[in-house]
């Protein structure tokens, strides 16, 4: 262990980021986001979602401080007497859940189809890689709200609420595999005709074995650095699909739906209640990118 | 080289067709005496058979297109309509000489014939307004322009209800197949659904459900003279859902007239030197209703019996409702609490039967312990999905749930909602009900006589299918007296049941700011129908 975090300090990539103050920055704010959201239930100062303690009267309450504000309510009330900050937190973990399943999920559907792809190579690779770029020429949205409308179309309408939030992951994530699956593509036809890859053939290997225990590993340094980046982008993606309220339910607000719900009061001037969810939906993107960014300088030899 | 000029010269040619084409889409604008109103309001009507469904959206458009042997004018007062006068020789005739001369939007002549067969569509057992013509039997046709009603039973304000009796085109309704009216509540679609042929001021160009409705006037109008008559040639009526959307689109100038603004935004509309707000009491009651008929409900936690049948959790239900916290926080002042079902001005209010229950957490927990749940129960709320009643709906969840009726809002979509109630696939519900006829039978009936299926219209929007014989007693009563007196003092006995038995909980009057720019001239409607052939624009 010890060793580990010795080998640690001592890499390269630690080197670059002590001396990286931005990144520093990002992940502070990264971890700060990750903590609130993940220990929302515990730490936030409000349960949003019981009714129990939700007083109307207290509704619209700006920031603590302006002259009307409320101590209680640091970042103020929305338009049922919810605290911001608590919606909030309660709101970046739908977000954040959201986004890291999809990754997750696009992840292993792309790195299995490049894989095969890149290894077996011939029709079925000429096939996967012809699907990726048909779906390459749509926007990511579009296809993410196609599967969101036949979901509805399929889902009887009082089930839809329950599986709405996985709907929404495999949307999301269906529309981000094919990434994943033209990095490792590449470099798989790379990998496959190195020695240590010829030599587990020779020695009887089945291609299954020898693609996922020997050719995905060294395949996995730019899914991570492409993954990092797309946790970012999957996250803009819920908020969009929920601002249009085709994402989450209201009754697991996101901070998409937070922002959705906060337009409506954006003329009559109380803005915060729009405000502070979209701006923790520009912090926690904007330094999970930062984090993405320096992780593939760092791990790009050529610019070491 | 060649191939690359021949595609250079090919595209340029194409950029220019199109540019040239865009340019004869900008110049062929309108002549300058058209005058296009841009409408918008979060409902798109449901549908545009002016017999299936009452419901005010559609009642929007239908009341611009078809119109009935009576009109009010813009005080609301009756005025003779297809009809140029009337006679009530004795209590079970009516005679209404039709007026000459009238001619369809499709160019065929109104006839007794027309006005026989309004009736019968009407009076279908799929016809959601049979009360517009509420005690009448049958229509006999005397000649080509008279027509005798005969009654069933007498009706003192049969002209009121006549009012949202509309006439349809016999032979176009028979050429179309739509001489019975669309089954709204199985969403059927049906020729009369999509198209409309009425003798009103507008008629029906487009028709893109969810997406615009455009009208045109109608330039052989037989009031085209009349001095309410404003200058609108063409409307167009656009469903915009988002508050936000909505707003900025009447700000910019690319919309002349909201019907709903969002309570939150009037102030500063108010302030705003482009715009103009036309603002009244809308006659309507925002209520809620309780399933009143099944032994256990179909949304509730309770199992084996039904607590909302007991009335002290209907009234643990009213004590627990903070309406001046609704009123100031969601409406912005724009509302006036009621305890009553009837607006103001309604003939029958009665100021005794408009108490609210007073707002009282402790008592409202007292009554549920009372009635065997000191633990409380859980309960779904349904409202429909426009403003302000999700808002009032989650508002009031929190409130229940407080007294400890775990209240979850179930906000459906407009497009279902109203086909959902009727299939009285509900537990309890937040509506609104115009008095439209502007005469408390007409609400009585409606929401609080026993529901009689498709039979008629008695207790056709008693989706909770409250049900009790003084009620129907009394209903039945007030139909036939023409003695106004007694039948006002039945009414009151009738709105003071309805409080006591909380058979609807009233929630409040709503006032409605309808919001345009500078340049249109509109007055504020109570029933919340913008008349557009009453629109200016300068």
């Amino acid at each position: 262990m010890v060793d580990l975090m010795r080998r640690f300090f001592d890499s390269d990539i630690w080197h670059s980021f002590k001396r990286n103050p931005l990144v520093i920055a990002a992940t502070i704010a990264a971890l700060i986001c990750l903590f609130a959201a993940s220990l929302a239930p515990w730490i936030a100062p409000h349960n949003p979602f019981d009714l129990k303690t939700l007083n109307l009267l207290d509704a619209f309450s700006p920031p603590a401080w302006i002259a009307a504000g409320k101590s209680e309510f640091l970042l103020g009330t929305d338009d049922q007497g919810r605290d911001v900050l608590s919606t909030i937190m309660h709101g970046s973990r739908v977000s954040l859940v959201v986004g890291i399943c999809a990754v997750f999920l696009s992840m292993v559907i792309g790195i299995t189809l490049g894989l095969i792809s890149g290894y077996v190579g011939g029709a079925l690779d000429a096939f996967i890689m012809r699907v990726a770029d048909i779906q390459l020429s749509f926007p990511a949205i579009l296809i993410a709200l196609l599967i969101d409308g036949v979901a509805r179309a399929v889902i009887a309408k009082e089930n839809h609420d329950q599986v709405a939030v996985y709907v929404l992951i495999f949307a999301i994530a269906a529309s981000g595999w094919v990434q994943y699956a033209r990095t490792v593509r590449g470099s798989t036809l790379v990998e496959r005709n190195k020695e240590y890859v010829q030599a587990a053939r020779v020695i009887g290997r089945r291609s299954l074995a020898i693609m996922f225990s020997h050719v995905l590993p060294n395949v996995m340094g730019p899914v991570m650095v492409l993954a990092t980046l797309h946790v970012g982008t999957a996250i803009i993606t819920e908020a969009t699909l929920s601002f249009l309220g085709v994402g989450v339910p209201p009754t697991q607000p996101s901070l998409g739906t937070l922002i959705r719900v906060g337009n409506d009061f954006l003329f009559s001037g109380e803005w915060w209640i729009t405000v502070f969810p979209g701006l923790a939906l520009v912090i926690l993107v904007l330094s999970i990118n930062i984090i993405g960014d320096w992780l593939r300088d760092a791990l790009n030899p050529k610019l070491r | 080289m060649i191939n690359f000029r021949k595609l250079l010269s090919a595209s340029v040619l194409l950029a220019t067709l199109l540019l040239s084409s865009a340019a004869t889409v900008s110049t062929a604008a309108a002549p300058a005496n058209t005058k296009i109103l841009r409408y918008a309001s979060q409902d798109d009507p449901q549908t545009l058979d002016p017999h299936s469904a009452n419901l005010t959206p559609t009642n929007r458009v239908i009341s611009q297109v078809y119109e009935s042997l009576v009109a009010r004018d813009k005080d609301f007062k009756i005025i003779p309509g297809l009809a140029l006068w009337w006679s009530n020789p004795d209590a079970k005739t009516w005679r209404f000489k039709l007026r000459p001369n009238v001619k369809f939007h499709d160019g065929s002549p109104f006839t007794a014939d027309d006005v026989v067969f309004s009736l019968e569509r009407t009076l279908h057992p799929l016809s959601q307004l049979k009360s517009s013509v509420q005690g009448v039997a049958s229509a006999r046709k005397i000649d080509d322009l008279t027509v005798d009603f005969v009654m069933k039973e007498p009706n003192p304000v049969l002209l009121n209800h006549l009012y949202q009796f509309r006439i349809m085109s016999k032979i176009w309704a028979s050429k179309n197949n739509a001489l019975t009216p669309q089954n709204y509540k199985s969403n059927e679609d049906t020729f009369a659904s999509r198209n409309t042929n009425g003798t009103g001021p507008f008629s029906v160009k487009l028709r893109q459900p969810d997406v615009k409705t455009v009208l045109v006037a109608n330039a052989d109008w037989w009031n085209n003279a009349s001095k309410e008559k404003g200058n609108v040639t063409q409307v167009e009526m656009l469903p915009i859902k988002s508050n936000a959307t909505r707003m900025a689109a009447l700000l910019s100038g690319e919309i002349d007239f909201v019907l709903d603004p969002p309570q939150q935004d009037v102030a500063r509309l108010k302030a705003d030197p482009n715009i103009r707000i036309a603002e009244g009491h809308e006659a309507r009651i925002q209520y809620f209703a309780f399933d009143q008929f099944r032994d256990e409900l179909l949304y509730s936690s309770v199992k084996g019996k039904n607590p909302l049948r007991d009335l002290r959790v209907r009234q643990a239900m009213g004590y627990a409702i903070d309406v001046n916290a609704i009123r100031q926080v969601v409406m912005r002042g724009l509302s006036t609490p009621t305890g009553s079902i009837v607006p103001p001005g309604t003939q029958g209010y009665s100021k005794e039967a408009d108490k609210r229950l007073p707002f009282d957490r402790e008592k409202a927990k007292a009554l549920l312990t009372e009635a065997g749940y000191p633990t409380g129960f859980s309960i779904t709320l349904d409202c429909g999905a426009n403003q302000p009643p999700a808002d009032i709906c989650q508002a009031v969840a929190a409130m229940l749930t407080q007294i400890g009726i775990r209240t979850t809002p179930n906000i459906v979509p407009l497009a279902n909602y109203f086909s959902k109630l009727q299939k009285f696939d509900t537990s309890f519900y937040l509506l609104s009900w115009g008095a439209t006829t502007f005469d408390s039978f007409y609400t009585l009936q409606a929401l609080l006589n026993t529901n009689s299926g498709e039979q008629s219209s008695n207790g056709d929007s008693n989706y909770g299918r409250y049900s009790n014989p003084k009620m129907d007693e009394l209903i039945g009563k007030i139909k036939s007296e023409f003695d106004m007196k007694k039948r006002d003092g039945w009414i009151g006995e009738a709105l003071l049941l309805n409080q006591r038995d909380i058979a609807t909980l009233p929630l409040h009057q709503p006032v409605i700011p309808w919001a345009m720019r500078k340049n249109i001239e509109a007055n504020f409607a109570p029933n919340n129908i913008a008349y557009f052939f009453r629109f200016k624009k300068n």
